[in-house]
């Protein structure tokens, strides 16, 4: 059985581990923003929740999502990625990853900017799959929007 | 028996290979794929005697309408009906349940009346009726379905009542396979005077279909489902109960005398086909009609049938911790539908796990969400047979989900 292809989306084991090992799931004591988003098409969920510590920069944060690997990974990795950014940071980070993804080249990819995120770029592979990296994205938005 | 092996030679696109791996395509309760024979009738169409129908003088307009109207009536044998005038051709299943929701429910359903339909509808037989209730301020019920996913038949009695006016089932069920006893149900509805009609978009182009001997008034179904092209689909209307129907789309071919002022309408079936037909398609369709007779529906079902005890079989025997198979486990009321969840592994997850193996299934709510709802999942994962499916594609099948739940569970080797 042939699984390089496959592993070219899970590989790294990062997507499996996050998926399996969601991190900051654990309610944030006070939540200042908040966003979510919903893919009505297959039902996927995310939410965040974030406490900053001043008046712009993210203290912490709380993942809760349902779905596939790609989606629970992608939520899961947002979550790290964003704490001790500020606001402007997060969104700008948010504006590259998305963008990232978008383009049809791994050429253009800032890997040192993006970091850990880069686990995420394998699923560009998966046209159909992009969706669901990018899902946890828009709950980003929309809690930074708040 | 199908000589399979014989009948893959048929079809092209059975050769292709995806990701390096041979396509095992168990997605046909979306689409099937289409024999040459079908193919060619398309290129000759548009090569041969291309023009348009039924107002023509000239050869190829006449050559046309012939070959378009023989269509219609391999259609019509094909579900056994009296007369092919009541074969209407519209542009898929949904589309005749829309007629008739428009064309004989507006004038039928009154408020306070009641549709009687069946938990496991596809959208298209449940939405078109929840606006016509939502316009008529009539009411939906529906049959209870029993935990094997078949209909509870023991509360129907109570539920048919005089209030109601139609009953709307589905003969195969797209997500769980169920094969609805739909002939009983027509008893049923007509006992107490209500219409029936079957949603026969799985069901014809896998089994038998009498529509003399189901006794129902409306059958749809879609010919891309059958071998046939897209875009093209079908709706039976009992003769007496067409003719007192309204248009549904008025304008060109459906009128027989136009004024300024009004119109009046065409003969049937015309009348209920304005515009200019899918003409290409329609012979499209005639010709899968001369394919699956020349295989033999009956032969086709009990292919299909030990096709599905076979992969009811394979799961069993892989006894996969946590898989969830669902619908009945006796094949004889069951087509070659298997939808299943992995707990563990989402099904968009697997889904591209087994495409990346050359394996086309669907996931998703496949167009029943509040049937998936009700068994408690977002989404199943659906592997659904045709007449050029083999058990050896079964057992890649199950291999591949026996290896991907490995995979999502371990990791990569």
């Amino acid at each position: 059985m042939d699984q390089t292809n496959i592993d070219d989306i899970y590989r790294d084991r990062v997507i499996l581990d996050h998926c399996r090992n969601p991190r900051n799931t654990l309610p944030v004591e006070r939540c200042d923003l908040s966003g979510d988003a919903v893919n009505p098409f297959c039902g996927d969920e995310v939410h965040f929740q974030i406490s900053l510590s001043s008046k712009d920069l993210i203290e912490n944060v709380s993942f809760a999502g349902d779905g596939c690997a790609i989606n629970m990974a992608s939520g899961s990795l947002l979550s790290e990625a964003v704490k001790g950014l500020t606001i402007g940071e997060a969104s700008e980070l948010s504006i590259k990853f998305v963008e990232s993804m978008r383009k049809s080249d791994d050429l253009s990819v800032d890997h040192e900017f993006i970091g850990e995120l880069s686990a995420l770029i394998s699923v560009k592979h998966f046209p159909v799959r992009i969706k669901c990296a990018l899902l946890a994205w828009s709950a980003l938005e929309d809690a930074l929007s708040t | 028996m199908l000589d399979v092996e014989k009948i893959r030679l048929d079809f092209p696109i059975l050769t292709k290979e995806i990701f390096g791996n041979p396509l095992v395509y168990l997605d046909n309760a979306a689409t099937s794929q289409k024999p040459r024979q079908v193919i060619d009738a398309l290129i000759d169409y548009y090569e041969n005697f291309n023009a348009n129908v039924h107002r023509g003088v000239h050869t190829l307009s006449v050559e046309a309408t012939d070959r378009f109207e023989d269509a219609r009536e391999k259609v019509s044998s094909f579900i056994n009906c009296e007369s092919s005038d009541s074969v209407i051709w519209t542009r898929n299943a949904s589309e005749s349940l829309n007629l008739v929701a428009y064309s004989w429910g507006e004038h039928n359903i009154g408020e306070g009346d009641e549709i009687l339909l069946t938990p496991m509808e596809h959208h298209s037989n449940l939405v078109p009726w929840q606006e016509l209730a939502r316009r008529k301020n009539a009411v939906i019920k529906f049959i209870p379905m029993l935990e094997n996913g078949t209909l509870d038949m023991d509360q129907v009695d109570d539920l048919i009542t005089e209030k109601t006016a139609l009953v709307s089932a589905v003969h195969m069920s797209n997500a769980l396979g169920t094969i609805n006893p739909v002939r009983e149900l027509a008893e049923k509805a007509h006992r107490s005077g209500a219409k029936i009609l079957v949603d026969g978009a799985q069901s014809v182009p896998h089994m038998p279909t009498n529509v003399q001997e189901l006794n129902c008034d409306f059958l749809v179904f879609s010919g891309h489902k059958m071998l046939g092209p897209t875009g093209i689909g079908a709706l039976y209307v009992e003769k007496e109960i067409l003719e007192s129907m309204e248009p549904f789309l008025t304008g060109g071919e459906m009128v027989l005398e136009v004024s300024y002022q009004k119109a009046s309408w065409a003969d049937l079936p015309m009348r209920f086909e304005a515009g200019t037909p899918n003409i290409a398609d329609s012979i499209g369709l005639g010709s899968a009609v001369d394919y699956l007779n020349g295989l033999g529906m009956e032969n086709v079902r009990e292919h299909e049938k030990d096709l599905t005890a076979y992969a009811l079989y394979r799961f069993r025997k892989a006894d996969l911790e946590g898989l969830d198979l669902f619908g009945p486990d006796d094949p004889n009321i069951r087509g070659g539908v298997f939808s299943f969840n992995t707990p563990d592994v989402h099904p968009h997850d697997l889904g591209t796990f087994l495409d990346r193996m050359g394996i086309a299934v669907r996931t998703g709510h496949h167009c029943a969400m509040p049937l998936v709802r009700s068994l408690g999942v977002a989404a199943t994962t659906r592997a659904s047979f045709y007449l050029y499916n083999t058990e050896k594609e079964v057992d890649i099948l199950v291999d591949a989900v026996t290896e991907a739940l490995r995979y999502f569970r371990d990791g990569p080797n």
